[in-house]
């Protein structure tokens, strides 16, 4: 059941993080729209295949475009929007499944076109609609219907994944704070280039991780993430990759490309630096002529 | 009758074979011949063996040619491999410094490359073996002339250099040759053809007709043997919103065309078997969220990575299914290298008018030969664009069970494309009645397809002979030997695979016997026309080569004879 369609049926369990990621993308949507004065339909929300990728039948409030597509191509169909119609503002909507298990060789060709495109990676460390299997984040040793024994793979950073490809704009957020999100997103939409923005988004169901992000000093639980201190630079790389590679989560802005050029930036360059003769199907076939 | 030569340039590969084969039908086609070339390699750059052929005639060229007027082996394998081709009174030309016992027969020992440094241009070995060729074919050293000059001529300081050097090896060929005195059938003169020619591959010829309906986006996948036209279109898909990529994969290239084409671009991206087999899923993208997108399919030999360089037409039943789930995919298949550009363009059309994926079928025979072919005018080309939404709709995609205007991003009518069961807003749903609604929707406008046109002959037989793709031109030339003898046998062919034009199809239903040649183990398209109710079955062959004329010839007699129960007269 969404708000502007009373028949769509799906529902996200009570409590689960991506209500408010939902809440923070919508925020990023409009603010851009009104900021930039042009209409939310130039925003296109390309969905992944998980919980998480329903975001866009649930969105609230003046409809973007949307494409909910194939498990782990997210990324490529974006780069088919953006490469076709640098105009549009893109944003992606998948999970830490789609994005980074199935669709992870789609990362790293992106940073290196730097697409101009933003990611929002809802992370909640399992996969949710197929029932709690182990996804790429969960962690080490963690008992799931597919690793009954514990995890025998070890947890991906992904945080340390996106900077080591090249990702030239790397964000880390948190879905109980939908404002400081919208933050993050909208600043990722307005990069230009390459952005994600990670957020811990917790599966009440499946893997419950409020607590263990938020910490309860009652029981001895230290917090799992913590705020970026706001003398980081992030311009600095190595020093986004030191918050990275931190044991506890970073939340903010931790790296941001200074000197970004994306893809169809580039290829506007390109255009205005080479003479290329454009030549008509007559001139080509007269080339062709015996 | 007319006359015709066939001449095959053997060795190893880097030998010059392929320029020798090129340049001869270049030249050929400049005085006014009818020319077609075939060659076929193994999958390295250097080395192995390779040969290439060309077919030089007074009448339109319908296949490669079965059998061989000359014979250049530039080793001894090739020698081995490919004499049992060569026609009686046909001659070799064979490599001196490779091989130097006397072979008997009509044959020439030609040390080409001592020739042609000789001649002050070690690189001319090729220009040699075309001097010969002409010369044994009667032809006159004028024609060729034409050729070098054309081919170095190119602007720089050394050009005149350069030429005479080139024409100082075709007289030393043709000298060679002449000592011999061995002469193959001499050519007629060349035709008077009124209309402009060009001289063009498959793959580049589909490429212009896909450009001139109006292509926006390509994005595609280096393999074998699509890659020309990804190299054409980074080459000449270019200018203002046109977009040509490089994918990582051909999964990155299907789900971006779909990007592209949901984003209101004509967009195509090409393949070959292995790359069609990753698209699948894609595919089921576009074909359930409607999407329009041209993929082309190079067909090459096998499954997995199979034959990469050879020929085959065994991607039919994976064209018409590439994916999971109940789909059809629209099919164009091309039958000669001038059919394809007009392939291209309704690849494009169709994609448009009926708002969905559409695959274009072609084989690496047709793609990679060159043929002269008459030059299409593009100002007759109609590009079909499909209707874009005005927002009358409000957010829904979809109207009743009929073609709805296609929102663009950017523009009114937000909706979510999705590849999932959806309702009329592209929301997910699961409910029964709409997944019967939307699948019997989604083939309902395959009927906006089958009005393609055909080929219809002597349709009072009972039998018809139905190729299909690249065996058009060996079927054509058997169904004309067989009419010629008296066999009563019809001749039926499009190049609208599915949907086949509707009228087609009901007369095919009419027949007893509908044989198809075609290039697979399994008889994949008699199949297909079996499961529309068509007695079809087929003539196979899998070599990774296209049939030979006379093959289908007696194959066709013996299907009519077995199946028929009347024996074919003469």
């Amino acid at each position: 059941m969404s708000k502007r369609n009373p028949d769509y049926d799906f529902k996200w369990c009570p409590g689960c993080g991506d209500f408010g990621v939902v809440r923070a993308v919508d925020m990023a949507i409009s603010r851009r729209a009104v900021e930039r004065g042009e209409g939310i339909e130039r925003t296109v929300v390309v969905a992944g295949i998980g919980c998480s990728g329903n975001l866009v039948h649930l969105q609230e409030g003046p409809q973007p475009f949307g494409i909910h597509g194939i498990h782990g191509r997210t990324l490529p169909i974006a780069y088919g929007i953006k490469a076709s119609r640098p105009d549009l503002n893109v944003v992606i909507a998948a999970g830490d499944g789609d994005f980074l298990s199935i669709g992870m060789e789609h990362i790293g060709p992106q940073a290196k076109r730097n697409l101009d495109v933003t990611a929002v990676v809802m992370d909640n460390g399992i996969y949710g609609l197929t029932k709690g299997q182990a996804s790429p984040t969960t962690m080490l040793g963690v008992v799931t219907p597919t690793t009954p024994y514990g995890k025998l793979e070890d947890a991906i950073n992904p945080l340390e994944l996106y900077l080591a490809l090249g990702v030239s704009f790397v964000a880390s957020g948190i879905s109980t704070k939908p404002r400081d999100l919208a933050n993050l997103i909208q600043q990722g939409m307005d990069h230009p280039g390459f952005a994600i923005v990670h957020v811990q988004s917790p599966c009440t169901t499946y893997n419950d991780t409020y607590e263990a992000l938020k910490g309860n000093p009652e029981k001895g639980i230290a917090p799992g993430a913590f705020d970026i201190p706001a003398d980081h630079d992030p311009g600095n790389r190595s020093a986004a990759l030191a918050l990275a590679g931190s044991s506890t989560i970073p939340i903010g802005l931790l790296y941001q490309r200074p000197d970004s050029t994306p893809m169809d930036q580039r290829l506007a360059d390109a255009r205005g630096r080479t003479k290329v003769r454009t030549r008509s199907v007559e001139d080509l076939l007269t080339g062709l002529h015996i | 009758m007319g006359s015709d030569l066939v001449v095959r340039f053997a060795g190893e590969g880097g030998q010059g074979q392929v320029t020798a084969a090129e340049g001869l039908a270049q030249a050929a086609a400049q005085v006014g011949y009818h020319v077609q070339t075939f060659a076929t390699y193994p999958s390295q750059i250097e080395g192995g063996p390779t040969w290439a052929q060309t077919r030089v005639s007074t009448n339109v060229i319908l296949t490669q040619g079965d059998q061989l007027d000359v014979l250049v082996a530039l080793n001894r394998q090739a020698y081995e491999t490919h004499i049992g081709e060569l026609r009686e009174g046909g001659v070799l030309i064979y490599n001196s410094k490779d091989f130097d016992e006397q072979l008997g027969g009509l044959s020439i020992g030609l040390d080409v490359d001592s020739l042609a440094r000789a001649t002050g241009n070690p690189r001319a070995a090729n220009i040699i073996m075309i001097g010969a060729v002409a010369q044994l074919a009667s032809m006159p050293a004028d024609y060729f002339r034409q050729f070098i000059e054309a081919r170095f001529r190119r602007g720089r300081a050394n050009d005149q250099e350069i030429i005479d050097g080139n024409i100082k090896a075709l007289n030393v060929g043709f000298e060679e040759a002449a000592a011999s005195g061995y002469r193959v059938n001499p050519l007629d003169p060349p035709p008077l053809i009124e209309r402009q020619r060009v001289l063009v591959k498959g793959n580049d010829f589909l490429s212009l007709g896909a450009i001139a309906a109006g292509l926006d986006i390509f994005i595609g996948y280096p393999i074998s043997p699509a890659t020309t036209i990804l190299t054409f279109m980074e080459g000449n898909l270019n200018g203002e919103g046109k977009f040509v990529g490089q994918a990582t994969s051909e999964i990155e290239s299907i789900a971006a065309i779909v990007g592209a084409g949901y984003a209101g671009r004509k967009a195509m991206t090409s393949t070959a078997g292995p790359g069609l087999s990753l698209m699948g899923e894609g595919l089921g993208l576009a074909w359930m969220a409607e999407i329009p997108c041209v993929v082309c399919d190079v067909q090459r030999g096998g499954p997995a990575t199979g034959l990469p360089t050879k020929t085959e037409q065994s991607d039919l039943l994976t064209a018409l299914n590439p994916g999971h789930g109940d789909m059809r995919i629209p099919i164009i298949a091309p039958g000669s290298v001038e059919e394809c550009f007009q392939a291209g363009v309704d690849a494009l059309n169709w994609a448009e008018r009926y708002q969905g994926p559409v695959i274009l079928l072609t084989e690496m025979s047709v793609a990679e030969r060159n043929e002269d072919v008459p030059r299409p005018d593009p100002s007759l080309v109609v590009a079909e664009s499909r209707i874009v939404s005005d927002g009358s709709m409000g957010n829904r995609r979809y109207s009743g069970d009929g073609l709805a205007p296609f929102p663009v991003p950017g523009g009114p009518g937000a909706y979510v494309a999705n590849a999932s069961e959806h309702d009329e807003p592209g929301d997910t749903t699961h409910l029964p009645q709409v997944h019967i609604m939307q699948t019997e929707r989604r083939f309902a406008k395959l009927k906006l397809l089958d009005n393609g046109s055909y080929e219809a002959e002597h349709t009072e037989s009972p039998i018809a002979l139905m190729p299909w793709g690249g065996s058009k031109g060996a079927g054509r030339a058997a169904y004309q030997m067989l009419r010629n003898a008296g066999v009563d046998l019809g001749w039926m062919y499009t190049m609208y695979l599915n949907p086949l034009p509707a009228a087609l199809l009901k007369e095919l239903r009419r027949k007893e016997l509908v044989i198809v040649p075609e290039l697979n183990y399994l008889g994949q398209f008699a199949g297909v026309l079996r499961g529309l109710g068509v007695n079809a079955h087929s003539i196979t062959q899998y070599t990774g080569l296209p049939f030979k004329e006379q093959f289908l010839v007696e194959r066709v007699r013996e299907e009519i004879a077995a199946r028929s129960g009347r024996l074919a007269r003469v």
